[in-house]
């Protein structure tokens, strides 16, 4: 059949060859391909960019009045086109012959098309508005008879069809996948690929046909429809399971010799990357094919795809021979690639890296930067304790000599990373080092390395290691570097080189005997006064000075500065000056306010402002107006915009003033509490909102933000200014440990890679799960450390108290969890429990059924401080009380769940030892996921721990209890994840392993995936008919779709049930005939409804402000509707 | 693939393939930073070099060198197979003189009748390419 086809391919331009010569129309072609070829070789006779500018544009002109005269004909139009395109190629702008290309496709005969197709197709891109009068001309190409006008057809369709025409080709395209010429058939497929990567959508319910394409008898049919099954397998793994043995039967012949080796090979092997597949990888592996780029390219997907399937030894032999033909290559091309191996494998197998040793460091001098570039990266990953020093030198070599920016961030990340971030005690041996390493970093990197890691290196230094006089000395040697550093004239240090200096200088100065402060805040003084620092710089070296005013006995600096900075232009900078006159005039209470040495104390935050409500009551006895959120301001203007209301008012979102606060009950509780205290301001000033402090330090400056929200009045409350002031240097703290908090799972992995890494340097047998626990354990470590710091202060275990109190306040949903999970906690936590409750017992607070309250906020506390968290996750409630009580883990998970909806348990994975299983939980503002393990094997399951692969568009936030000590024989364990969705997406794929650990075995890993669709992020919105009014014109997606209602389902009110259940889709109304419907996306992401029935065609009317949201509303509705 | 450049030894762009939609002014400042980059290679340089966060693979076939911009975890000598492979299906068409100005909007036809969406997606068979190149 093909033959034929080429055949027929091959002849046509030897039709189209007979038919110009003789009489007329040849001398014409003579003419104007003559044209073309005076144009080219006058273009390239010109010398200079001017003269060929004037000819292109003398060229255009004439072409412009040619082809918009009627007497063209097509074929002088098919000449002027192609030199049209030859003008647009070179940078010259065309637009007027693009609408002629589209007529010229439209109309013209199977040359001329094949011109104006190609020109359509340089000319237009997806978005251009001009695609749209072509969907006419493309649908008739495709049913055409003619061959070559379905295969052009089909080619522009795939190379610029966006994804709103998709619907007024597919069923066309969908047709050719039966057509009886392969070449068609392959172009469908690839068409319908194209389709699904702009839409898998759309293209959903052909997927049995891409089935039928895979075994398709035509290879080339076969390979296309490869591309998709990759593209799918990758977003869902497990879906295509039973594909495997299709898959390997393709290889099997290709290994075998019946089908042609072709590159479908590579492809291939990514699909079965997936899939553990030993046997036929090793018959790869010993094939030699012809042609040499090909069979190494293949080589080289093997040996990924060796290391990436579960290990094997005997393959991963061969794997390594083939590395070490790579490596030993004298052609650049194959060492290059041989390294890129290299770097994939040294995480399994690092003894191979010694192996290659000479010529690693062979490849480190080589003068190909990309070689050297691929070298470190080798290098980075086998970084350990001895021989840190070494690879980053060599790696701060490489940083001098590059100049390319997008280098610079990238190695001075890793270099950042090997330093700072990778571990708990770093790899530096010792202070001197690593302070001058850090320095160089700084100053190379400058302003385009990554924010964090400047916070990550402050917050080293900030809480140290676990040896207190090293911390010091430390500090001290920094505080040093930096002097001589800031001493050095005419040096312009990076911005955040600068930032870092001052808050060191700031904090830890006073480990400095010799110099005074004084001399210190003169250096400051003389940056401050230096025009090249920028203002974000400035407010940093401001708070510095603050910080250090106290320690210096009289400073006329200090005062000359408040002189001149109480008078900038800037309004941050001065407000930070008259804070510091301010403080300046009373120094006791500055001293009380900056204490030295507390930067890593944890703030506790009051979120509802309780302190204030006097303020407010007396600002709304006054007659102030009480105070709106910005969502409803928002909405009020937004309904005084609209003309003309006609319908009565109706209920607004949230009707009182007071939504603001968390909860009312909150108030008072916190109120409760200051009313108890006897140094109410203090206490006031300990529980300022977090956010605020941040936004203090935010480029804008600062916004005294909070005292607005609280009256209209003008006049500021002293006290929130204070203790603004008091937070200074927190703030810093807070900012970057809130930052580092995000990073934390990178961060995580990153420490197991590197100890994973450690230990399998020096004995290979124990690999990950030894490193993991030991990170665990030193986390652990570190943060117990900072209770302990904790523990020796009054008043921070009062902010302590003060906090989970306030948390109290606002009251989330999620208490029972910390409950059980508290119980797979283990001693640890116990430890600190009583720890707490012994200082709150020494608070002596008086309400005895308080107490009780708080030994319960209490076991919420340790569980906040092993997350190393801020915030206040999800407190507990007062009635939680008795739900503690309970000891059984499977009463309270049950009081859990009966709350709210979830699904079944379904298995997800398993092994002889384990099994897992999982189920969603749908609460009301997250998806919660739960994974359950039960242990089958009649052994004591000594740890268990469970990954989950960050994804880009959900967030998963672990609730605590996620490490299970020990795991009785034949139990049951659950870990629970909350799940929030960032970016909408149809379905996605939440992947991860579980670890765990038998009592005499070896460590072992469980992978698993759970499907997540955004039906899973639905709930219903309770709205009254007004709002939906009002919303539904405030909307702009809408989509509209009319779909066929069953038998069973023929009134309207049962058909909506059948969506309210399905779909979590709240009724609002049913009116005669039509129906209103809302629901939204969580978090809060509205969409609405509207049905009307006409005999058995149910009409979906969706409206939203997210675009995406009805289009994927509507396929469900059409699922649902279809299969009840 | 992102897109392919095809340029003389003396920096002299002959032909441009984007499978991404930029902005002219983007195009061009993209362009001429490649060249200048690929040109200052030396000899004895491997065939990639990195380039933001994309890998350019290249290669001189006479004084023409054909680069291809390609993702990091994209296949480097797979790119230079394909690259090999449409050199060689210009070859078979044109002989030895594609290195001709001529030809240049051929080269376009054949690569546009070639390339799909992912382009590394569809590599034909020399065969079954349709020659509606000489057109021109």
């Amino acid at each position: 059949m093909s033959d034929i086809v080429e055949k027929t391919l091959t002849a046509l331009p030897g039709l189209f060859l007979q038919n110009q010569p003789g009489g007329g129309p040849a001398a014409a072609k003579a003419s104007f391909s003559s044209r073309l070829g005076s144009l080219v070789r006058g273009i390239t006779a010109l010398t200079s960019k001017h003269e060929e500018e004037k000819l292109i544009q003398q060229e255009l002109s004439s072409l412009k009045a040619t082809v918009s005269a009627p007497t063209t004909t097509l074929k002088m139009m098919k000449e002027c086109m192609v030199r049209l395109i030859y003008c647009e190629m070179l940078g010259y702008d065309a637009s007027f012959g693009y609408i002629h290309a589209i007529k010229l496709a439209q109309q013209g005969n199977l040359l001329e098309k094949r011109v104006g197709y190609l020109a359509v197709s340089l000319f237009l891109h997806e978005s251009h508005e001009l695609l749209l009068l072509l969907v006419n001309t493309v649908v008739k190409d495709l049913q055409s008879t003619n061959l070559v006008e379905v295969c052009m057809a089909l080619t522009v369709v795939s190379q610029i069809f966006p994804r709103e025409m998709i619907p007024a080709v597919l069923p066309l395209i969908e047709d050719k996948l039966q057509h009886s010429k392969e070449i068609i058939r392959r172009k469908a497929v690839l068409a319908l690929y194209k389709f699904h990567l702009i839409a898998p959508n759309q293209v959903q319910h052909i997927h049995i046909k891409f089935r039928k394409a895979l075994c398709d008898r035509d290879v080339g049919v076969m390979a296309a429809s490869l591309h998709i099954y990759l593209r799918m397998i990758k977003e869902n793994s497990s879906g295509y399971k039973d594909l495997t043995g299709s898959f390997v039967t393709i290889l099997k012949q290709v290994v075998g010799g019946k089908l042609p080796v072709d590159f479908n090979y590579h492809i291939l092997l990514q699909v079965l990357q997936k899939y553990i597949l030993l046997l036929y990888l090793t018959m790869i592996l010993t094939i030699s094919a012809i042609f040499i780029f090909l069979s190494l390219a293949i080589l080289f997907e093997c040996v990924h795809t060796v290391y990436s399937i579960y290990p094997k030894s005997e393959l991963l032999e061969k794997a390594a021979k083939c590395i070490g033909k790579f490596v030993l290559s004298p052609k650049i091309n194959l060492k290059y690639l041989g390294l890129k191996a290299l770097t994939y494998v040294i995480q399994q197998d690092p003894t191979l890296a010694l192996q290659h040793q000479m010529t690693i460091i062979e490849c480190l001098d080589h003068p190909d930067p990309i070689i050297k570039r691929e070298t470190l990266e080798l290098l980075y990953r086998i970084t350990n304790a001895q021989n840190v020093t070494v690879i980053v030198q060599k790696m701060l070599e490489y940083l001098h000599q590059s100049k390319e920016e997008y280098v610079i961030v990238n190695l001075v990340g890793k270099i950042a990373d090997v330093l700072v971030l990778n571990t708990v005690d770093t790899y530096a041996p010792d202070n001197a080092w690593f302070i001058q390493t850090m320095n160089a970093v700084f100053s190379v990197g400058g302003d385009v390395m990554h924010p964090d890691i400047p916070n990550n290196f402050l917050r080293l230094l900030a809480e140290g290691f676990d040896d207190e006089t090293e911390d010091q000395q430390l500090r001290l040697y920094a505080v040093q570097s930096y002097l001589t550093l800031l001493d050095m004239e005419n040096v312009l240090y990076p911005q955040r080189f600068l930032q870092v200096m001052s808050w060191v200088l700031g904090e830890y100065s006073y480990l400095l005997d010799k110099e005074t402060p004084a001399e210190v805040i003169a250096k400051l003084y003389r940056l401050l006064m230096n025009d090249s620092v920028s203002s974000e710089t400035k407010t940093w070296l401001i708070a510095a000075v603050t910080k250090l005013t106290p320690q210096a006995h009289s400073s006329d600096t200090v005062e000359r500065l408040i002189h001149e900075f109480t008078i900038s232009l800037d309004t941050c900078m001065r407000q930070h000056a008259f804070e510091l006159k301010h403080l300046h005039e009373n120094v006791e209470l500055m001293k009380s306010l900056l204490p030295v040495d507390r930067s890593c104390e944890d703030l506790a935050v009051d979120a509802s402002l309780s302190f204030l409500d006097g303020f407010v009551a007396e600002g709304l006895s006054q007659g102030a107006a009480p105070y709106k959120p910005h969502h409803q301001r928002q909405e009020e203007k937004l309904s005084q915009e609209k003309v003309l209301n006609f319908e009565p008012y109706g209920l607004s979102f949230s009707s009182s003033g007071f939504t603001g606060r968390q909860s009312p009950a909150g108030i008072s509780l916190g109120s409760d509490i200051s009313g108890n205290s006897a140094e109410t301001g203090l206490k006031e000033t300990n529980s300022l909102k977090l956010e605020g402090i941040k936004k203090l330090w935010g480029k804008e400056g600062y916004l005294p933000k909070k005292e607005s929200k609280t009256g209209d009045e003008s006049g500021a409350l002293p006290i929130p200014q204070e203790s603004i002031m008091e937070n200074v240097d927190q703030a810093i703290t807070k900012k970057d440990q809130s930052q580092v908090l995000t990073q934390s799972k990178e961060e995580k992995e990153k420490q197991l890679l590197a100890s994973s890494l450690f230990v399998g340097l020096g004995s290979e047998s124990t690999v990950n799960l030894l490193g993991k626990a030991d990170t665990v354990s030193h986390k652990f470590r570190r943060k117990s450390k900072v209770k302990e710091a904790k523990s020796g202060e009054t008043t921070s275990t009062h902010n302590m108290t003060c906090s989970s109190f306030s948390s109290l306040s606002n009251v989330a949903y999620e208490d029972d969890y910390y409950l059980n999970t508290l119980h797979d906690r283990g001693d640890k936590e116990l430890k600190t429990f009583s720890l707490n409750s012994e200082l709150l017992d020494s608070e002596s607070l008086t309400e005895l059924p308080l107490v009780e309250k708080f030994s319960n906020c209490s076991l919420s506390t340790p569980s906040l401080f092993a997350d190393n968290s801020m915030e206040i996750f999800h407190p507990p409630q007062s009635t939680a009380a008795s739900v503690a009580k309970e000891s059984s883990l499977a009463s309270s998970f049950l009081e859990e769940t009966t709350e709210y909806i979830h699904s079944n348990a379904m298995e997800i994975c398993n092994n002889e030892t384990i099994s897992v299983s999982s189920y969603k939980i749908w609460k009301d503002d997250c998806l919660l996921m739960v994974w359950s393990v039960t242990n089958k094997s009649g052994l004591e399951l000594k740890s268990a721990n469970l990954e989950i692969f960050p994804a880009e568009n959900f967030k998963v936030t672990e609730q605590p209890g996620c490490c299970l000590p020990v795991t009785e024989a034949e139990s049951t364990r659950s870990f629970q994840y909350s799940v929030q969705i960032e970016k909408p997406f149809t379905e996605e794929i939440l992947s991860g392993f579980i670890s765990y650990h038998m009592m005499d075995t070896h460590s072992a890993q469980l992978e698993f995936s759970v499907n997540l669709s955004l039906l899973d992020f639905i709930r219903p919105l309770k709205i009254s008919s007004e709002d939906f009014g009002k919303l539904w014109l405030s909307f702009a997606n809408d989509v509209k779709q009319n779909v066929k209602m069953s038998e069973s389902q023929a009134a309207l009110p049962s058909a909506l049930k059948t969506l309210q259940q399905k779909l979590r889709l709240h009724i609002i109304e049913i009116i005669g005939n039509e129906g209103l419907l809302a629901c939204q996306l969580l978090p809060s992401i509205p969409c609405l409804l509207h049905c009307r029935v006409y005999a058995d065609v149910l009409a979906l009317w969706f409206r939203s402000s997210c675009s995406t949201l009805p289009d994927y509303l509507l396929y469900q509705c059409q699922k649902v509707m279809e299969g009840s | 693939i992102h897109f392919i450049l095809l340029f003389s030894r003396q920096g002299k762009l002959r032909l441009q393939k984007w499978y991404i939609t930029l902005p002219d002014k983007e195009r061009k400042k993209i362009t001429r930073e490649i060249v200048q980059i690929i040109l200052s290679r030396g000899h004895r340089t491997s065939s990639f070099v990195d380039w933001k966060e994309l890998k350019l693979v290249y290669k001189r076939y006479a004084s023409l060198y054909f680069c291809c911009a390609i993702e990091n975890q994209d296949n480097e000598l797979l790119t230079l197979e394909i690259v090999h492979r449409y050199v060689e299906l210009l070859d078979k068409y044109f002989g030895n003189d594609f290195n001709c100005l001529f030809l240049l909007m051929r080269l376009l036809s054949v690569l546009d009748s070639w390339s799909t969406p992912a382009m590394n997606s569809e590599v034909p068979q020399l065969a079954t390419v349709t020659p509606d190149f000489c057109l021109f």
